[in-house]
């Protein structure tokens, strides 16, 4: 477990500030104690502290996993969140779109949102942003990037693309094994 | 009758000389008739082996033998040119080899590649019918220059293509050229097998090279100063390459960070995200565009800034433009929808 450079810290904050705006600043700072980011092999995992000391006394090589894994970093060195990161994306999350029922499940496969799945859009969601997804009892399914603004949704067709897919709580079971 | 018993003294004689070939045994012998072996499992009797060791060798390898001997006759034989032979069944006992069994011999890269990628290799025939040509031709070896030159007697000029260029001239390089990469690869692999060392050739062609050698170019050549680049100019959105930590001193080189006190590491994560969320925002065109769009649609002030204050404005504004008819529930509506009436 190593800390974050600051290149990389950057590339991770640029990233979740697309989703969640300056909410990031209250991942940083939590009243119920100190969190912080942390690496290991090129994932990202979002720990306290106290656990984090905690995990010290196993060897690096042995541990799988500490805290929640954000994402990772490609060979690029490009940060791609992870499913696992929804928990912390969805409280804070600024733009949003409610799915109707029917499209839950086309979404929960991995596909693409259209116009026709649309229950409800936040408002001034700007094209390529990035969006939580919930249905309409508000519960989150996953993430994505806009593939519209709200303006543009307004007078798209109803087969458009809505909302790229990123992804999607159906990940725990379809990618179980690289979820890690 | 003194004749028949010299006879039989005679033969009873002989007979003494040779040994019998019954032999008895506690144990029978295990055989191997495949290699002609066989292995006695019986003890040997201490008290014969301590009284005359050679003689009881002697004789315990001539019954063993003739044990094998006997076992032999009792397979099929046949007649072959007056000699007697008999066909030995497969052997049963494993020998183990004399050298080490051979390592398999290191792949080559492409075929390396090949085997993760599950290519198998197509066989192609020599010949194959030629339909400009109306003949069998090879494809490689012996007439194929021949052929190449009766097929190009004539070449056509690509129409982006300078049209005083030599395009026979150019199809011979292009050749050698990759005759010479052939060359290259060649010893590159053998270098492999025997894990020598290569040193790196560079950037050969730039016009060829990717966007990643170049840039790993630039960044050595960069490094490659007296001082190590460190006065070197930058241009703007210049990134360093990624990799090449063994190529260029110092400076690039990943470095754990130090571990500090978490209230540290906090204050610097701050200020990273202050950094990055009062960036000035591009102007991007498109977003402003659809922002005008929406703004005009709702046709009311949507400005964060001005507040609730301006609120009755707006609404006073869409008053004197007079006579609006009410839109029965289908106008679009501003803020959350529902809710406390502000007024």
């Amino acid at each position: 477990m190593k800390r974050l450079s600051e290149e990389r810290t950057r590339i991770l904050f640029e990233k979740l500030s697309k989703y969640i705006g300056s909410n990031i600043k209250l991942l940083i700072e939590r009243p119920d104690g100190l969190y912080c980011f942390r690496e290991q092999k090129d994932r990202v995992y979002y720990v306290s502290e106290k656990i984090l000391k905690l995990s010290s006394n196993i060897p690096p090589e042995k541990l799988i996993s500490v805290g929640t894994c954000f994402g990772k970093f490609t060979k690029s060195n490009k940060f791609r969140l992870h499913i696992t990161a929804l928990n912390y994306l969805a409280p804070y999350a600024q733009s949003k779109i409610w799915l109707k029922p029917s499209t839950e499940q086309q979404f929960l496969y991995g596909h693409h949102i259209t116009k026709s799945g649309l229950g409800r859009i936040s408002e001034n969601i700007e094209k390529y942003q990035g969006v939580v997804i919930y249905n309409m009892q508000d519960l989150p399914l996953g993430f994505g990037a806009a593939a519209k603004s709200t303006a543009e949704c307004k007078l798209a067709d109803p087969l458009a693309s809505v909302c790229f897919h990123q992804a999607d709580i159906g990940e725990y079971i379809r990618s179980e094994e690289d979820l890690l | 009758m003194d004749v028949i018993g010299e006879i039989l003294q005679r033969t009873a004689e002989d007979a003494e000389k040779y040994k019998p070939i019954t032999v008895e045994k506690h144990l029978d012998l295990e055989y191997d008739l495949g290699t002609l072996l066989a292995v006695d499992n019986n003890d040997f009797d201490l008290a014969k082996l301590r009284r005359n060791q050679n003689d009881y060798f002697l004789n315990l390898t001539r019954e063993n033998t003739q044990l094998l001997i006997n076992k032999i006759w009792e397979l099929p034989t046949e007649r072959v040119e007056e000699a007697i032979v008999t066909k030995l069944p497969p052997q049963k006992t494993v020998l183990p080899r004399m050298k080490p069994v051979p390592k398999p011999k290191p792949l080559t890269k492409w075929q390396q590649f090949a085997k993760d990628k599950g290519i198998q290799k197509k066989k192609k025939t020599k010949l194959s019918w030629d339909e400009q040509l109306q003949k069998w031709v090879p494809l490689y070896g012996f007439k194929r220059a021949k052929t190449e030159k009766e097929k190009n007697w004539l070449l056509e000029v690509p129409g982006n293509s300078d049209p005083m260029e030599d395009q026979f001239a150019k199809k011979v390089e292009a050749k050698s050229e990759r005759v010479a990469k052939n060359e290259l690869q060649r010893l590159r692999n053998i270098a492999k097998a025997r894990k020598i060392s290569v040193p790196r050739v560079g950037v050969i062609n730039p016009d060829a090279s990717s966007a990643k050698e170049l840039q790993a170019a630039v960044t050595v050549a960069k490094a490659s100063t007296a001082s190590l680049g460190k006065f070197q100019e930058k241009l703007p959105k210049e990134k360093e390459a990624r990799g090449i930590s063994e190529l260029v001193p110092g400076g690039t080189r990943k470095r754990k960070l130090p571990p500090v006190p978490a209230t540290v590491e906090k204050k610097e994560n701050l200020a990273i995200v202050d950094s990055i969320l009062n960036k000035r925002p591009k102007l991007d065109i498109e977003s402003a565009i659809a922002k005008q769009i929406s703004n005009s649609h709702v046709s009311s002030n949507h400005n964060e800034n001005s507040g609730s204050k301006s609120y009755g404005k707006g609404q006073k504004a869409n008053k004197s433009k007079g006579a609006k008819k009410p839109k029965g529930a289908k106008g679009q509506r501003k803020g959350k929808g529902g809710g406390r009436k502000r007024r």
